[in-house]
């Protein structure tokens, strides 16, 4: 159903979970490097790979991490938080029960703003954040799903168990309408940059260090009772998020609107057709017999270490940003298309650089946020860092490129030939600044259109353009046209 | 067969030191009794004659040239076959484990050999340590070597039978309900369940989780102690291991006394359902006990009746997701059934064809006491009164310095009696689980031959959590009384037991 439609007829509550994965240096429950990254099943013990005898023990970092995370959240924080066991079969679940933290959480009870393009603010409630670790990671090979089904075989590396995360939970989020997939996408982008800033995850979508399951349902406006909701897994793109979010309420929409039922389901997204499908039935009767984990005792947090850890805490998201805006001096509108664009840490970055703030806003939202949307990719994704830009930037600046070059230039570091610097000089890209040879160029030129300098001195500036676009030409597009400019008048003038 | 192995280990540890026997010579004694009545006793699943003599050899050649060794070092030990050992499979009494060569030794085991004890071999055990008499071990039943017709006791009766048939001066045992107390009654042997924490679970193949217990197996309470002193300790890969220490086992074996000792005689494990010998021999050991000095005073623990309906919950609860991890995957059995199995059906089939009837039933029971709908009615209320035998614990330690009670209701019963009913099998543990579901020690000491069949009895001790030394230091006093009542050891009073009889 068209999108306008179904949120005439329906009202839209999301909720989201959002699994970060802290960058410890070793595992949840054991000494292991937590680098899953790594040849697989090198950084396993008997403890992550769950041979009988072995016992976990708690990593002292990844709960302070946690009260980091539920602090910066506006959480509480549990004195007494105990680890469940949440019992399920899985091959890539060494123990087949995942160890998490259930009716216990660390922080819970948290708010946090989050502002939408439109530049509206919405407020998330936060219901919980508690540490689980994460599994090993399967690849089920043949077939031709990807998925267990099917397969020939599957290969584990339990690299990747035990891994520690914290699971965010919101409350249901209500009342965003229109901009509910725009809010999704925006809580999960604040979710990145606050664990970023608190250091506590390397916050890389694409890698996984944050992963996204969206729920979504829709009820009819004026119900009290709220929809079926449908929860679509491991979403990993901000775009992506959005996309589902919206694909969701259109899907559920059409569905309801034809006389059917939503199936409570958990589905997963297809970035390729721009589709969620159908994944297993999920009830909330889910039966993972949890109990408490009887080899860990209570996670007891002293007052001291939550303060401490509170007092270290860095600045706050929504307060960098409005310091950012002023330091830089931009309109609302520009500020808040930078951060719309995801590109606020890129550009602070290019600024500390030596980046005019300006001249680096339209490199980032303009140049490279166009070349990023053609190749359908995350910002993370581009293989420019903020110093490439800031040098770029100053090249600019400096007259010795120009903007067309500099975008040549720009497209050039995008396909890995180096830096701006060695681009220019291996190409000899730089502007000619040698007025003689300008000069040269500006003559031959006024050769061929005699008039021109009459109509500069009647003062139709304007036609010393037809000259630019020549000498432009003829020198490859490596002038400055401003400089060409001022030579044209000059010589009209002479 | 040489009478060396029938001397105490503290015995035998002086002559160690002193150089009157090698420890090749001694651990090589032992290694001729496993030999001989192992085909018998079926004590051990598994016996390490290479290294034990390697061990022994080491430290022999240590002791020559002069170098400094630890107290224990050269007296051999039998090791339950639930503890990790890299030099040795680790079964678990199981068939879903069998020839399975752990990766890590347990921190008990690390214990052993830093303490240059010979690792003899591995003992029987019920299935994954569920059982009272071994019956339910895959590698079929130890034998008692009082009368080998009859249980050792479970879970650990290979650990006991090797004590009592001195096939081994030491074992480790693992008590979750019972299963180093039972054996030790029914086998004329010393077995103590430690304060919860007190040792490290760390490579102890789990039953459940917050009531297992690794502890000491011996022939008298002073071998107990030595062998505790060696094991006890924090560990941090268990968070559950107590940080504090608890003193000196041999320090209080050695100075026990019980003048002015206020002994609580537990009103609900005095009386019903406890054979009229066993009875009576308990009675005659308050009767001794206050001759030397001490007060017995009659204590409630009105929530223990309760206790092995909590114990057949939390037990089965937290074997059921602990055992979870039995799936062929990683290690051990795989049975891959006809046609294109999934990973599910290979899963099923390797847990149907390595799983023994006693460990399916507990799955199967834990597995539905944790479902979502029943988990207040059955785990909720167990831990309820888990909470409620502390507080009886508390109260009865107002008013005494250890409880007492015979350790269990009979003497050794014989193979087949009770293998047919479970619940006449859970009973056996009925004085033993409440210390187990509260945390806190005891220790089960022989206290005479019952009239009716001449098998040996338990008398059992308990203590407040991290009171251990009091079990060693009253245990030790009673079991000095006994010797001198008796002329000898109780084990002295055991037949010689016939090879292949």
């Amino acid at each position: 159903m068209n999108y306008e439609l179904a949120l005439e007829k329906f009202e839209v509550v999301i909720g989201l979970e959002v699994h970060v994965e802290l960058n410890t240096n070793t595992k949840m429950f054991c000494g292991c490097r937590n680098d899953f990254g790594d040849e697989p099943n090198t950084n396993v013990c008997p403890i992550c790979i769950g041979l009988p005898g072995s016992l976990p023990a708690v990593n002292r970092k990844a709960v302070e991490s946690s009260i980091a995370i539920g602090l910066a959240l506006g959480c509480e924080i549990a004195p007494n938080g105990r680890f469940s066991r949440k019992n399920y079969f899985y091959p890539d679940l060494a123990k087949n029960f995942q160890t998490s933290q259930y009716d216990e959480p660390i922080a819970f009870e948290g708010t946090i703003d989050i502002e939408v393009p439109s530049g509206a603010v919405y407020t998330v409630d936060i219901e919980r954040a508690h540490m689980e670790e994460d599994a090993g990671k399967l690849t089920h090979i043949g077939g031709n799903t990807g998925r267990i089904q099917g397969a020939e075989y599957s290969l584990v590396d339990y690299n990747r168990a035990g891994v520690p995360l914290v699971e965010i939970v919101t409350k249901p989020v209500f009342g965003a309408g229109a901009e509910a997939p725009e809010l999704a996408a925006a809580y999960v982008r604040s979710i990145r940059e606050i664990v970023k800033a608190l250091g506590v995850s390397d916050a890389r979508m694409e890698r996984g260090n944050v992963r996204c399951d969206a729920n979504v349902s829709i009820r009819p406006h004026g119900q009290e009772k709220l929809g079926t909701r449908t929860e679509t897994k491991n979403v990993n793109s901000l775009r992506s998020i959005e996309r589902t979010v919206r694909y969701e309420i259109q899907r559920q929409a059409h569905i309801l609107a034809n006389g059917g039922t939503i199936t409570q389901e958990t589905r997963h997204w297809h970035e390729d057709r721009g589709i969620t499908s159908a994944g297993r039935p999920k009830s909330d009767a889910d039966d993972y017999r949890y109990f408490p984990e009887p080899d860990l005792v209570p996670v007891q947090p002293s007052k001291e270490l939550i303060e401490q850890i509170r007092a270290s805490l860095p600045e706050k998201p929504a307060d960098r940003r409005k310091r950012l805006q002023g330091e830089w001096s931009f309109s609302d509108l520009e500020f808040r298309d930078v951060v719309n664009s995801g590109f606020l840490d890129e550009l602070e970055e290019t600024v500390a650089k030596g980046a005019k703030p300006q001249a680096a806003r339209k490199w980032w939202t303009g140049e490279i946020a166009r070349l990023a949307n053609a190749d359908g990719k995350d910002v993370s994704d581009l293989s420019i860092t903020p110093s490439d830009v800031a040098e770029l930037a100053t090249l600019v600046e400096s007259g010795k490129i120009n903007d067309r070059i500099g975008r040549e230039v720009l497209q050039a570091v995008l396909e890995g030939a180096g830096n701006p610097a060695k681009i220019v000089a291996d190409r000899g890209l730089e502007v000619v600044s040698d007025d003689g040879a300008l000069m040269a160029a500006i003559d031959e030129a006024l050769a061929k259109q005699p008039d021109v300098l009459e109509k500069i001195r009647e003062g139709k500036l304007q036609a010393a353009g037809s000259v630019i676009g020549a000498v432009m030409q003829a020198m490859n597009g490596q002038a400055d046209a401003g400089r060409v400019r001022e030579l044209i008048i000059e010589r009209a003038n002479a | 067969m040489s009478e060396l192995v029938k001397r105490n280990a503290s015995e035998l540890v002086e002559l160690l030191q002193s150089g009157e026997v090698t420890s090749v010579e001694l651990t090589q004694a032992f290694l001729d009794r496993i030999e001989k009545l192992n085909p018998l006793l079926n004590s051990f699943l598994h016996v390490n004659t290479k290294e034990a003599l390697a061990t022994a050899a080491e430290v022999d050649r240590k002791r020559a040239a002069g170098e400094k060794l630890p107290k224990l070092a050269g007296l051999p030990i039998a090791v339950k076959d639930n503890l990790t050992t890299t030099d040795a499979p680790t079964t678990a009494g199981s068939k879903i484990l069998e020839g399975w060569i752990p990766q890590y030794d347990a921190t008990v085991v690390k214990l052993l050999r830093e303490e240059m004890m010979p690792i003899l071999g591995k003992t029987n055990l019920d299935e994954f340590a569920m059982g009272s008499s071994t019956e339910f071990s895959a590698y079929g039943p130890s034998r008692n070597p009082w009368d080998t017709d009859r249980i050792p006791g479970g879970s650990g009766g290979g650990s006991s039978s090797a004590v009592a048939g001195f096939l081994a001066p030491l074992a480790i045992g693992s008590d979750t309900g019972g299963s180093i107390r039972f054996p030790a009654a029914v086998t004329g042997t010393v077995g103590v369940k430690p304060t919860y924490g007190a040792v490290s679970r760390y490579g102890l193949i789990a039953l459940a989780s917050s009531l297992d217990q690794i502890g000491p197996v011996a022939r008298n309470v002073l071998d107990a102690a030595l062998l505790s002193d060696v094991i006890t300790g924090y560990d941090k890969h268990d968070s559950t291991s107590l940080p504090e220490s608890l003193g000196s086992m041999v320090e209080a074996a050695k100075s026990g006394s019980l003048k002015g000792v206020r002994v609580g005689v537990i009103k609900e494990l005095s009386g019903e359902g406890f054979q009229p010998g066993v009875k009576a021999l308990f009675n005659e050991s308050l009767e001794l006990m206050v001759k030397a000095g001490a007060e017995i005073v009659e204590v409630s623990c009105p929530s223990f009746e309760y206790a092995i309906a909590a114990y057949y919950l939390i037990l089965p609860a937290e074997a059921s997701s602990n055992l979870a991890k039995f799936d062929s995957v990683r290690f051990g059995m795989r049975v891959t059934p006809e046609g294109n199995p999934t990973i599910e059906r290979v899963m099923a089939a390797t847990r149907e064809a390595g799983f023994g009837p006693e460990v399916k039933r507990r799955i199967i029971l834990g597995t539905y006491a944790l479902s979502s709908g029943y988990y207040d009615a059955y785990y909720g209320s167990a831990q309820k009164v888990r909470t409620l035998i502390q507080r009886d614990f508390a109260a009865a330690f107002e008013k005494a310095d250890v409880l007492v009670s015979p350790t269990a209701p009979t003497t050794a019963f014989k193979f087949g009696e009770k293998l047919e009913d479970p619940l006449a099998m859970y009973l056996n543990d009925i004085a033993t689980i409440p210390a187990n579901l509260a945390g806190t020690p005891g220790i089960s000491i022989p206290n005479g031959l019952a009239s009716e069949d001449g098998l040996p009895s338990g008398i059992q001790l308990l203590a407040p959590a991290r009171e251990d030394k009091r079990l060693y230091a009253i245990g030790a006093a009673l079991e000095a009384l006994q010797e001198d009542v008796w002329g000898k050891r109780m084990i002295d009073f055991a037949p010689e037991v016939k090879a292949g009889a």
